[in-house]
This record gives C-alpha cells, sequence and structure tokens, in this order.
C-alpha cells in the first residue's frame, strides 16, 4: 500500500491506499470533474476533464497518475480552467445540443458541467451528424449524437457484464460506438441490464420510457390499473426526491400512484414470497434426487438473457420458477380476470431488462396479453411523480391493497444481492428460532461484495452456496463449476453489481448510497413482524383458492424448453 | 455459412495460433490473406471460437485501414500519397486510374472484381515517387501514361486467360 503526503492546492493530504490522483484529490474535498472515470471500471483517461498541474508546470489527468510522497499539485490554475473549458467546447461543437428535450435532461453530466464551467458559447460550428436512434431494444435507446466516446458504456458491458455487445467501431474522425457491423443492439448479445445507460454521462444511452403508455391507461375510465413495486425501489428514490439516501419511502410511493388513478397497489415482496416457497421446494426436491445441481435462481431477466445467449446448456440448472414479478403479475390478472374494467398490470421496477421480460412469449396469456402489461423503471416512477406535482416529501405514508397486503422480510430483502439465497434459507432451515434467523445473516451472504459463499447443513448434508452480482463474476463462477474447480449445490446469480438496489433502472449513485439503500432494505426486514415466506398468513389462503390447480401454470416457466423451441425453428429456415 | 468462407481454413488459422484471443490480429491478417478480405462469417467463428465479443474483433478490424470488410479485386492497386509521392504528383496518377476503371473515392472495386484502387500514406519507396503497388509488386515514376500502360497490360493479360 502507497503512503506519503501529496500536496493539494498547499493543503497536504495522506495517501491511503488510493491507486491514483483523482481519488486522493476527491478524498480531499475537490470534486475533479470527469466523464471517463468510474473506480470499478479500468481507467481509460480519454476526457482529459481530471488534468491537474504540477509545480513544474506539466499537466497530468489525475486519473491515471499514481500519488507519490512529495507531489505538489494544483487543481485549479488558470491555465487548466482554460483547458476544461475547451474541452467542454470542443465536446459540443459535434454534439446534439437539443437539451430541452433530451431523455437526460437535467442529469447529463454534459448538461452539468457546460453549467459548471460557465459556457455561455461554443466557437465552433456544429458538426453533429444527425443519426437514427437505435429503437430496436425493449430496455434501452442509443442516440449516436449524444456520444462524447468516454467509453464508459463499453468498459460497463464488456470488464463487469462481460457481455461486450458494443465497441468502439472505426478510428479518428469517424469513430462511433456501436455494435460489430453496426447492427441494431437488439440483435447483438445484449442482455438489456442497462448499466451501460447507467454509466452513460450523456443521453447517448437512456432506458426506453414506457411513462406514456402508463400514463394513458391510468387516465381511461374503462381501464383498472393494477400495481405492483419491487422492494429495491422503495430504496431507490430517496436522494431524488429530497429524503434521505437509502429511506424506506414504500408508504409514499403508494400514496403517490393512487393518487396518480391507481386503482390497486401491490408489493412485489408478496410475489417473491411465493417464488421463495416454490423454489425452496424446487431446490429441496433437487437436493434429494441429486439431479440438475447447482440450481441458479431465476429473478433476475438479464442473467436469463445472458444464459440462454451464452451458457444454453445451463437452462436446466435454473429454477423454473418465474420472477417474483411474472408470478405476481400472473396472479393478480387471475384475481381480477372477472373485473368488467380492462385490467392492466403495471409493475415499477429498479430494471430495464424487466421491460424485455415482460414482452417474453412465455409470459403472456392465452389471448397473446402480457401478464405484465408495462414495467416503469425507479427513475420513470420519479418522473410521473415530478410530472404530477406532488409535494412527495409531504404526501401522508398509505398501505398496500387486500387481498394481497401482506408481505414478509423475506420478500423484501430480494432487492439486494445474498436477498434471495437469504429467503431460501430461512424457508428451508429447520431451526426456525429468531437466533438461527440472525445467525443467517452472518452466513456470508449479506454485504455487496461481487462474489460471495455461505455454507448450511440441511439434515446431515452441508449444502454449498454461492452469491454473484456482476455478470462478469458469474461467468467466471460458471466457468469453476463447468471445470470442475468448484462446487456448489445452489447459485443466486444478479446481473447488476450489488443486486436490484444497484439496478439500472434505479437513479446511479455512488457505492456509499448503494450500501445505504441495501441497509434500507435489511431495517425494513428487521422491521417486519413476518421474517419468513411461509409465514405470510396469505399464503394458505391463496393456494387453495387462486393458485388451486394452477401453480405450475402461472408460476413456473421452462427457459429451455422454449429456447430448444426457438432453436428448432431457426434451424428450420436455415435449412429452407 | 456461405461458400465464401469454409470453416476448416479459419479452423486451421486458429490453431496456427492455438486459440489466443490476443492473436487476434495477426488472425484477421492471415483471413485477410485468405480471402482478400475479412468475410462476414469470419466475425461470427472466431468471436464464438475465442470467446471474445463479436464487436471487439469488428472493432479492431475497423481501427486498422489495412483491413476491408469489402471483397476487393484480385489486382489491388494501393497508390502512394505520402509526401514525397504527393509533391511529385501521385494524384493525377490516381483520377488517372479511378477514370480508366470507373471508380471513385467512394467505390474503390470495379463491378468484375478485377481491380482495386486505394490510397496508401507510404510505402516506403520515396526514391522512386510516385509510386503504386500491384499486388505485392512496386512499380515506381509512374505518370498517368504509365498507370494507364500498365492497367492494359493487365486486362490484356486477363482476357488471354481467359480465351
Amino acid at each position: 500500500m502507497s503512503s506519503g503526503i501529496v500536496m493539494i492546492d498547499n493543503i497536504p493530504v495522506e495517501i491511503k491506499g488510493e491507486t491514483n490522483l483523482l481519488a486522493l484529490i476527491r478524498k480531499a474535498g475537490i470534486d475533479l470533474p470527469t466523464f471517463c472515470y468510474y473506480s470499478e471500471l479500468s481507467v481509460y483517461g480519454a476526457c482529459r476533464m481530471c488534468v491537474v498541474e504540477t509545480k513544474k508546470g506539466a499537466i497530468e489527468a489525475a486519473c491515471s497518475t499514481p500519488p507519490q510522497d512529495g507531489m505538489e499539485i494544483f487543481t485549479n490554475t488558470p491555465r487548466l480552467k482554460r483547458y476544461r473549458k475547451m474541452i467542454l467546447e470542443l465536446l459540443l461543437s459535434n454534439h446534439c445540443r437539443d437539451c430541452t428535450i433530451c431523455e437526460k435532461n437535467g442529469q447529463c453530466k454534459l448538461q452539468e458541467l457546460a453549467e459548471r464551467f460557465g459556457i455561455s458559447r461554443v466557437r465552433f460550428a456544429n458538426t453533429a451528424d444527425q443519426t437514427p436512434m437505435d429503437t430496436s431494444s425493449l430496455a434501452i435507446v442509443r442516440d449516436k449524437s449524444k456520444c462524447i466516446l468516454c467509453g464508459d458504456c463499453v468498459r460497463m458491458c464488456h470488464e463487469v457484464q462481460n457481455v461486450g455487445a458494443i465497441d468502439f467501431i472505426s478510428r479518428g474522425a469517424k469513430i462511433s460506438v456501436s455494435t460489430a457491423f453496426d447492427e441494431p443492439i437488439a440483435n447483438s448479445s445484449c442482455v438489456g441490464c442497462g448499466q451501460c445507460a447507467a454509466v452513460c454521462p450523456t443521453g447517448a444511452i437512456v432506458i426506453r420510457r414506457n411513462t406514456d403508455q402508463v400514463w394513458d391507461a391510468l387516465s381511461d375510465p374503462q381501464t383498472k390499473v393494477v400495481f405492483q413495486i419491487a422492494p429495491a425501489v422503495r430504496v431507490g428514490l430517496g436522494g431524488k426526491m429530497g429524503q434521505a439516501q437509502g429511506e424506506n419511502l414504500m408508504g409514499k410511493i403508494v400514496a403517490a400512484l393512487r393518487r396518480m388513478g391507481a386503482d390497486e397497489v401491490f408489493d412485489t415482496a408478496t410475489g417473491a414470497d411465493f417464488t421463495v416457497l416454490e423454489e425452496a421446494n424446487e431446490f429441496l426436491g433437487r437436493l434429494d434426487s441429486g439431479e440438475k445441481l447447482p440450481l441458479f435462481t431465476s429473478c433476475c431477466p438479464a442473467w436469463i438473457n445472458y444464459a440462454e445467449k451464452n451458457h444454453p446448456d445451463l437452462l436446466g440448472n435454473i429454477s423454473s420458477c418465474r420472477s417474483p414479478m411474472q408470478m405476481f403479475s400472473s396472479m393478480l390478472k387471475e384475481q381480477f380476470k372477472h373485473s368488467n374494467r380492462k385490467v392492466v398490470v403495471v409493475a415499477v421496477m429498479p430494471c430495464t431488462a424487466k421491460k424485455e421480460e415482460a414482452a417474453r412469449k412465455e409470459f403472456l396469456d392465452e389471448n397473446d396479453q402480457p401478464y405484465t402489461d408495462f414495467v416503469i423503471t425507479t427513475q420513470e416512477l420519479i418522473a410521473m411523480i415530478k410530472e404530477s406535482g406532488f409535494v412527495f416529501s409531504e404526501l401522508e405514508p398509505e398501505a398496500v391493497d387486500m387481498p394481497f397486503g401482506t408481505m414478509s422480510g423475506a420478500g423484501i430483502i430480494f432487492g439486494v444481492t445474498g436477498g434471495v439465497t437469504e429467503a431460501v434459507l430461512r424457508r428451508i432451515s429447520a431451526n426456525k428460532s429468531n437466533g438461527a434467523l440472525r445467525s443467517l445473516a452472518f452466513t456470508g451472504v449479506r454485504g455487496l461484495a461481487g462474489v460471495k459463499e455461505a455454507q448450511l447443513m440441511y439434515g446431515d448434508r452441508e449444502v454449498k452456496i454461492a452469491i454473484v452480482s456482476g455478470l462478469k463474476n458469474a461467468e467466471d463462477l460458471i466457468l469453476k463449476i463447468k471445470s470442475g474447480e468448484s462446487y456448489y449445490d445452489f447459485v443466486e446469480v444478479m446481473a447488476c453489481p450489488g443486486g436490484c438496489v444497484a439496478g439500472a433502472g434505479q437513479p446511479a449513485v455512488s457505492n456509499a448510497a448503494k450500501q445505504k439503500r441495501s441497509q434500507g432494505l435489511y431495517d425494513a426486514d428487521r422491521m417486519s413482524s413476518i421474517k419468513r415466506s411461509e409465514e405470510n398468513p396469505i399464503m394458505m389462503s391463496v393456494y387453495s383458492g387462486l393458485l388451486k390447480g394452477k401453480v405450475h401454470h402461472l408460476l413456473h416457466v421452462d427457459y429451455q424448453a422454449s429456447y430448444n423451441e426457438r432453436h428448432k425453428n431457426l434451424l428450420k429456415e436455415e435449412c429452407r | 455459412m456461405s461458400q465464401v468462407c469454409d470453416y476448416q481454413k479459419l479452423d486451421e488459422i486458429l490453431e496456427k495460433h492455438r486459440y489466443d484471443s490476443a492473436s487476434i490480429i495477426a488472425i484477421l491478417q492471415e483471413t485477410q490473406e485468405e480471402y482478400h478480405y475479412l468475410p462476414r462469417e469470419a466475425f461470427d467463428y472466431y468471436a464464438q471460437k475465442l470467446k471474445m465479443p463479436i464487436a471487439k474483433i469488428f472493432s479492431i478490424a475497423t481501427f486498422y485501414e489495412n483491413f476491408s470488410l469489402e471483397p476487393k479485386g484480385k489486382y489491388v492497386i494501393k497508390v502512394c500519397d505520402g509526401t514525397a509521392c504527393h509533391v511529385r504528383k501521385s494524384v493525377p496518377v490516381l483520377d488517372r486510374l479511378r477514370k480508366e476503371l470507373g471508380l471513385t473515392a467512394g467505390k474503390v472495386t470495379t463491378d468484375d472484381q478485377l481491380f482495386t484502387v486505394e490510397i496508401v500514406s507510404c510505402l516506403g519507396a520515396c526514391g522512386l515517387a510516385p509510386a503504386i503497388t500491384v499486388n505485392e509488386k512496386v512499380i515506381g515514376l509512374l505518370t498517368p501514361d504509365k498507370a494507364a500502360e500498365i492497367l492494359a497490360e493487365l486486362k490484356e493479360g486477363e482476357s488471354h486467360a481467359k480465351a
């Protein structure tokens, strides 16, 4: 670990393991501007906004300079200010500047820095190309004319998610970020996780918006609009709504949706309780038979996409459980099937890939209508609340509706990496004492680390569990399992690093804030009097009523079969 | 898989480089040597075999001017437009070649797939400026008329070969 003192603007700052000057400068309380730096990605050094001046007058990019004892640097000299303004002007000179009609308006890093550095005019002619938008994906929309070539999306997609759907194409003045052969993103290896949009500083990659369809449904008196809200959403909007980061705002969200015209509002954590029961059953069955182990979780739609595209041989190992959203949507459609109005289910999710999941063929009803009609992300929910003009802080919290009005703490912690596992463990653990429950939290399932392991005794057998978030971590683990280097009985995979609290549909925040969000969910669990999914009092009545004879039809899915079906059709086409 | 590209040839190239994704540039070079361009099928195949994103391979292939995604002619004529050739009037040579073949800056290969005319920055033959290469052969001290003669010779050779 490096150590020593660096003089930053004549103030001594101690090096404590920082690997680059930028981290040290930010530690000293100076928000040095950057476009292309993320601590979890490799250092790229492209945007040059973080340049600093040394005592000798040399200019260095702080992100790619290791701190050394005795360095003396300056972060705000007149020369640096001039350089930064010039960089911004040059970036703006070939950038679409229709800020007022941009999806990223108000949240754009380029806009923010242009304002911060007082860019009042751009001296160069605007040479931005009008390129068609790529709207092929249900999860994200790409607009090349707003790309500043920082490469954040490219590195996120490749380094953290191991997907590599996009890269730099061509070079020099012709360079752009695109897919191979510039094909629509939907035809690429993209899994819809949306992490590219989460790191994009501008409007070049944004979440696909579905708020207009939801508003239409809400304003139609002939439509009954039923909402479900995912666990991670309630802790995701605090920062943007003038509340504490990570604060549980479920009650206020319910109130806001009702005021917008929602007819029924439910908590996806209730759906998650059904997932826990079904998945625990399935897991115990496989443990007994010893077949198709490890069992991979199926809650994360980006992970399902990834497995289909990269490891179709593992599809049989993936749990047959639908995700909590899909389980709940099919139950809600069943519940309200005799309504005299058209029923529209809207899911509020921390996730972009859920938009793709909702449209999957497996999740269409007998009339080819999706069980989940629309998915909006936390960010879209925030936009709708803002558009409504409600003063969020003044909304009085409200409870969700009956008959699905109860949920367990186990269902709520689904929103954080390790949560699904902990919920299933609570279900299968023979010891139902409070002490046993508390000790589960310390088996290694908690925390935002990308790879976690846990062991648990089930009867006389030690059950081995792995929990990964981030698809690169998943890939590494799968390779170890396939090579025989590691063995697990149960593997939880979440595509977004940290789990759903850090989903791409949530407002993008720092790692510290992600920690607060996950704490928010664990707090909600602690305050919940129902800890285990099987203790949810609605279970009995739903299984013996609504779900009777329909468990398989409404709660399960066979991804392997649909993959084989698609593949068969593809082969047929090729033969033709 | 079309006839352009057979797996066996691609496998040979991959084998030679021990399926090492770090050798992707050399792999692409040998592929181009074989087909005179990089066929689409090769990208899909290499991505799968090298466990490498296809976008990454495409990124590399589009970074280097020397890689071509379009099929090239039997005779690839590279016209040097380095500083020495430029001042020794390489542009009229280029113009004449294009005029004779009906090519432009956007259309670089003739419809009969015989000729491709490209501009390169420096062939390293400044003493012979202005210079061109026809496939691997360097021809120097050119004039527009000489260039036209070379084309005529090549075309005549082709018609003889056909007859």
